[in-house]
């Protein structure tokens, strides 16, 4: 295959990729191999690192308490998935098929917020809903309560600053791949007698798999390494993985722990992920 | 092994050395036309170039200190803030050089000293020294004050609502009384929060015994179900102040700022101990401008500097000469000004070395639980 296309075409597409690999291996992979080192190495009482093989700090996350901060993060990032997935595709849907003229504007709306940054969204959200926020006013203004809600610092509060922030990273995949849909197919599939329900599970939603696929892993994997909104929002109530990575590098001074714990993290997370792409995007994808 | 590192780093520093002597001629080049005319290079000497790079915690100096230290020297302050000791630490672990004056607490303060990551003062160069108290002379993590000059001292305790709860007795217990349930916001610091469950309990804060870290473990799993949450002792002040909580634990310079406006809080350094700590003007190994820095640190000590230092941060001076000056309705608020016997009951918070990670999953284990 290569040959064919010859070999100046190659040595072009040689010259463009050089600069990405040049930074993604100094900016990605470098550091990368610099924590498989570490997560091997020993940290000292006062954070030194002395390198090495040292497998006692993989044995460490096996500490029930810290298995225990890793199953509550995954079912924190997977409930957030299904979330951003459930308010996601009913709008990315209704942009691609329904949105005309709008499409566009519509779809910038959806990425507005990244125009600021997460952190004083986050802090917008504490003063939204905090005591004596506008949340709680206009609630008591209209008379729907007589005292302040508990809003702010609550589980709740958390799961909503989750879906907010990584709603966009689902919408924007779902929408990609539904703009593309022929929609000649959705007629020809009602022309042949299947309902709108039948086409929608039979046709629409297997065609927009490859976005599903995408968006839930552009939510999932972030969602699982969130660790300023429960403190922001949460009131630091819990503890997930990215809390506690966080820790180990901070106040612990074991950058040793931190490592094996962000390594186990990453090989969790890209084992999920294969898991996931076989099982669902291998049956719709090639079902199709 | 270390030895491995120790090259690394090294090598690390050096390129990253060069970066800054690249980024520092190119400064020099494009300064040139602006240096100063006020300070007519009467400053000592030396090959310096008139810039400091202070890396503070936000908000920690007065709107006249660093104005008018640059008008006095010439030197420009380029500042940056970081907002707890460790992630002080971690910065200049991975070889955050540049830095010329940074402001560690006294715990911090001895580990840069035993990692080897602080130059030691020339205290011919800081006269202003004599300023210093004699209670804040000499402490245990720098005894002869090699490497660290006081900066602000201050004491961690418990700001509430006065109007709401009345007067309390001074106390660890409201902090635990499930009456305020939903009510109270404790400290996200792993020292400080163990600490007031230690202090309650009667032991010393640097306790590193199994059994009685255990036990304040057990305390601080009872306390949580009543906490609001973990906060930052900026985030517990406006709390406390807004209604959303009815204690808070801080700083008692969060608490003297919303006091001096609000008489309905109160601040109490409760029994049978609470923290009293002392942050401190340091020279980090790597320093480009260490003859500025020393100037920097003997300028915060002159008595007029370091009062509206004080009348700005609502802390505590730990110079003498500075005393007089202070705000005297600050003087007046309570918990401010303190009484022998309460200083007394006070603790430092020192380094606890191998605990330090007993401590870590101690407040994890809570924060799970």
């Amino acid at each position: 295959m290569g040959e064919r296309k010859g070999r100046g075409w190659s040595l072009g597409l040689a010259g463009l990729l050089t600069p990405v690999t040049i930074w993604l291996g100094l900016f990605f992979l470098v550091p990368l191999l610099f924590i498989l080192a570490y997560s091997f190495g020993t940290s000292g009482i006062y954070g030194e690192m002395t390198l090495g093989f040292n497998p006692g700090n993989y044995l460490r996350v096996f500490d029930p308490l810290y298995l225990e901060i890793v199953g509550r993060t995954l079912v924190i990032a997977l409930t957030n998935t299904l979330l951003c997935l459930l308010l996601g595709y009913p709008l990315a849907y209704f942009i691609a098929f329904k949105g005309g003229r709008w499409k566009n504007i519509l779809i910038l709306l959806v990425m507005i917020p990244f125009w600021t940054s997460l952190l004083l969204r986050a802090y917008a959200w504490v003063v939204i809903l905090s005591g004596n926020g506008i949340a709680n006013r206009t609630l008591q203004f209209l008379g729907i309560t007589d005292e302040p809600l508990l809003l702010i610092f609550t589980p709740q509060a958390v799961t909503m600053g989750m879906v907010y922030s990584y709603l966009p990273f689902m919408i924007l995949p779902l929408y990609a791949a539904l703009e593309k849909f022929d929609v000649r197919l959705k007629e020809a599939a009602q022309d042949l007698g299947a309902s709108r329900w039948h086409t929608f599970w039979r046709v629409t939603f297997p065609l927009s798999m490859p976005g599903v696929i995408a968006g839930s892993i552009l939510v999932f994997i972030p969602s699982a390494g969130e660790f300023v909104i429960p403190n922001l929002l949460g009131g630091a109530r819990t503890v997930l993985v990215g809390n506690l990575i966080q820790a180990q590098f901070l106040q612990a001074r074991d950058w040793a722990f931190g490592s094996a714990l962000a390594v186990m993290l990453a090989a969790l997370l890209v084992g999920a992920i294969m898991f996931y792409v076989r099982k669902v995007g291998a049956e719709k994808l090639e079902g199709v | 092994m270390q030895r491995d590192t120790r090259i690394s780093r090294g090598r690390f520093l050096k390129v990253m050395g060069a970066a800054g002597v690249a980024g520092s001629t190119l400064s020099i080049l494009a300064c040139q036309p602006n240096t100063n005319p006020q300070q007519g290079g009467g400053g000592g000497g030396g090959p310096e170039e008139k810039k400091l790079n202070l890396y503070n915690w936000a908000d920690y100096v007065a709107k006249s200190t660093v104005p008018g230290f640059e008008k006095e020297t010439g030197i420009q302050v380029t500042q940056d803030f970081y907002s707890t000791n460790e992630d002080l630490l971690s910065k200049l672990r991975a070889g955050g050089t540049g830095y010329d004056v940074i402001v560690p607490s006294d715990y911090m303060v001895e580990i840069m000293i035993k990692s080897d990551i602080l130059l030691p003062l020339d205290r011919s160069k800081i006269p202003n020294f004599k300023n210093i108290g004699e209670n804040f002379r000499g402490l245990p993590y720098d005894p002869n004050n090699e490497y660290s000059v006081p900066y602000q001292w201050g004491t961690t305790g418990i700001l509430y609502n006065k109007k709401e709860l009345g007067q309390l007795e001074d106390s660890w217990e409201p902090m635990w009384s499930p009456e305020f349930e939903g009510k109270i916001g404790m400290l996200n610091d792993e020292r400080e929060t163990p600490g007031a469950a230690l202090y309650k309990l009667g032991y010393s804060v640097n306790a590193t015994d199994d059994e009685q870290l255990a036990e304040a473990e057990a305390e601080l799993k009872k306390q949580k179900p009543l906490l609001r949450g973990y906060f930052d002792s900026t985030q517990n002040r406006p709390l406390v102040q807004n209604g959303d909580l009815l204690l808070g634990h801080v700083f008692s310079g969060d608490a003297f700022l919303v006091m001096s406006g609000n008489e309905d809080l109160d601040y109490i350094i409760p029994k049978p101990g609470a923290t009293r700590w002392t942050d401190n003007m340091c020279i980090p190994k790597g320093a480009e401008h260490p003859d500025n820095a020393h100037k920097f640190i003997n300028y915060i000590l002159d008595a007029k500097v370091g009062a509206a230092l004080t009348n700005y941060t609502y802390y505590n001076t730990p110079n003498d000469a500075s005393l007089p000056m202070i705000d005297g309705a600050l003087k007046k608020l309570p918990g401010y000004t303190l009484e022998p016997e309460v200083f007394d009951r006070l603790q430092v918070i020192e380094d606890v070395g191998e605990a330090t990670r007993k401590y870590s999953r101690l407040f994890t284990e809570v924060k799970s639980s």
